[in-house]
């Protein structure tokens, strides 16, 4: 555990040390309001309770956005900078490096969706939403951040370029978003399992409005926890390689 | 200290080096030598715990780096060419964040900075963020980050690369100061600067261990004590006279003649130094010394390594 922090508690600093982490975050949080702004509140009478979904909508793909590009640095600025060296002679084992660095990333989505919840409070100046919405939102959108971090993860651990890295973190996390597209124009048995494997469509809609389900937290359980066990088993070849 | 038996590592179908066996005693400081490719830094990555071997074993104070790995990475300290350096923070913060990740306690981690700091000379920065700091600065940092958790075992891979002269002499006394408390085992094409920085050489070729030892004792084995140098009463065609056309006498060069005393250098074939002194008898030469020649490091490592250039 005490591994795990360090790692986590340094790529934490990296982020804050340099001017990446601020730019990420203030870009993200720029483009969560103009289309809060824009599109959510718009200039029609709506319930609340649709601006507030909306809100969700939005968050849903910043928060996506934010992961894949904060995690494409975890494991490939340490190899473009050669002090991956530190952390593979230290006496760390993978998971406890891997688990750090997601961490990391996580704590910056969290820190990034703590910075939007002026947004809701704003719901309140015109109108009025019920907390357990906004907190059931704000659940998936942590649980749709742990899984896209999770991805980014990987796709950092398996790749020598950041950008590479990013790329493929992207595209998997574009499949997963989609396959309730394919779901529509297959045939059982893939249909189920296409449309249960939906990122967003099947497992973040009862979220965004405002319902908790423990299907969808068991399913992005279990995806985060996958593509962490994949980027223990990436980075665990760097010593036969 | 360290055992490595048996040493095998294979990248693919391409062996890269091949049943290595040494040992290291405490505190002694073993240079590893070798062309590019011989597979020096193979081996310095797999003692360091960087890569894991095909075959054979490393063994740091008894404890089996294969089936032991976390706890033996506590006691070894590794610098590669390139010093790994987190260059936004600054050097204090850099070495408590590596002495944390090794096991040492926050308190350990801070007590340990100023001792580190003076032996490796950068106290004067200690503060400052490591991306305004000069190369020689920055090398130094990775000493001290390769010693802050006080190890039993140092690898430093190329430590005085691309160092200028005053910060080789200066690289050159801490590396040897680091011998009163750990085992340093150094990697280096800079033969001048293995032979005045260890203590004992291994060489490397092709994969293979050719040769380990003191540089004496290298030297004695490279040319199977086949150089002498002797000095003796009689000209240069009386030498002539003595060695030509003599079958352990591999070839011979005038080194001096002054006042009718003549000193060359004979190459035998062998422990042939018996012959020669006889042979020189024979022609009549006053024999006035005769010595096993000293070699350069570059010619014995040449000579172990297949490459000479007589």
């Amino acid at each position: 555990m005490r591994g795990l922090l360090l790692v986590a508690r340094r790529d934490l600093q990296a982020y804050f040390n340099t001017a990446w982490g601020y730019v990420v975050l203030a870009a993200m949080l720029l483009i969560d309001g103009l289309l809060f702004n824009a599109w959510a509140m718009g200039s029609t009478a709506q319930y609340s309770s649709d601006v507030l979904e909306k809100f969700f909508y939005i968050s849903s793909g910043v928060t996506m956005t934010a992961a894949v590009i904060l995690t494409m640095r975890l494991f490939g600025e340490e190899r473009s900078a050669g002090t991956m060296v530190l952390l593979d002679t230290a006496p760390l084992t993978d998971l406890q490096i891997v688990l750090g660095k997601f961490l990391a990333g996580f704590t910056m989505i969290a820190i990034l969706l703590g910075l939007t919840v002026y947004m809701p409070g704003l719901i309140f100046v015109n109108g009025r939403v019920s907390l357990a919405h906004i907190a059931s939102g704000y659940v998936g959108l942590l649980m749709l951040g742990a899984v896209v971090t999770a991805i980014g993860t990987w796709g950092s651990a398996v790749t020598r370029g950041q950008y590479v890295g990013a790329a493929i973190a992207g595209v998997v996390t574009v499949v997963f978003l989609l396959t309730w597209m394919l779901a529509k124009v297959s045939d059982p048995p893939l249909k189920p399992i296409l449309s249960y494997m939906a990122l967003f469509d099947k497992h973040f809609q009862p979220f965004q409005r405002g319902r908790i389900n423990t299907e969808s937290l068991v399913y992005y359980a279990s995806v985060t926890f996958a593509f962490l066990a994949l980027a223990v088993r990436g980075i665990q070849g760097r010593r036969w390689r | 200290m360290i055992e490595v038996r048996g040493l095998t590592r294979y990248y693919g179908t391409t062996r890269a080096i091949e049943d290595l066996a040494f040992s290291i005693a405490s505190n002694e400081i073993v240079g590893f030598l070798g062309l590019n490719g011989a597979g020096k830094t193979t081996t310095l990555k797999i003692l360091a715990g960087l890569l894991l071997p095909t075959a054979g074993e490393v063994r740091l104070d008894g404890q089996d780096l294969l089936t032991a790995p976390l706890e033996v990475r506590k006691h070894i300290g590794f610098l590669p060419e390139e010093p790994p350096l987190y260059t936004e923070m600054t050097v204090r913060a850099f070495l408590v964040h590596v002495g944390l990740l090794r096991g040492l306690t926050r308190e350990e981690a801070e007590s340990a900075i100023p001792s580190v700091a003076e032996r490796t000379s950068i106290t004067e920065v200690l503060d400052q963020v490591i991306d305004t700091l000069s190369h020689g600065y920055r090398k130094r940092v990775g000493i001290a980050q390769a010693i802050v958790h006080h190890p039993s075992l140092v690898i430093l891979d190329e430590p005085i690369a691309g160092l200028d002269p005053v910060q080789i002499v200066e690289m050159r006394e801490m590396i040897v100061a680091l011998r009163a408390t750990c085992t340093v085992l150094v990697s280096s094409h800079i033969l001048s600067e293995v032979s005045q920085t260890c203590d004992r050489l291994l060489i490397l070729k092709d994969g293979r261990l050719v040769g380990q030892g003191t540089e004496a004792e290298l030297a004695r084995r490279a040319r199977g004590l086949a150089r002498v140098v002797v000095s003796a009463r009689g000209s240069r065609e009386d030498l002539a006279r003595a060695f030509d056309g003599q079958p352990e006498v591999t070839g011979w060069t005038l080194e001096s003649e002054a006042g009718g005393i003549a000193t060359v250098r004979v190459d035998l074939s062998g422990d042939h130094r018996e012959a020669v002194v006889r042979r020189m008898v024979e022609a009549g030469l006053g024999i006035r010394r005769v010595t096993e020649a000293e070699a350069e490091l570059e010619q014995i490592f040449l000579q172990l390594t297949g490459e000479g250039v007589r």
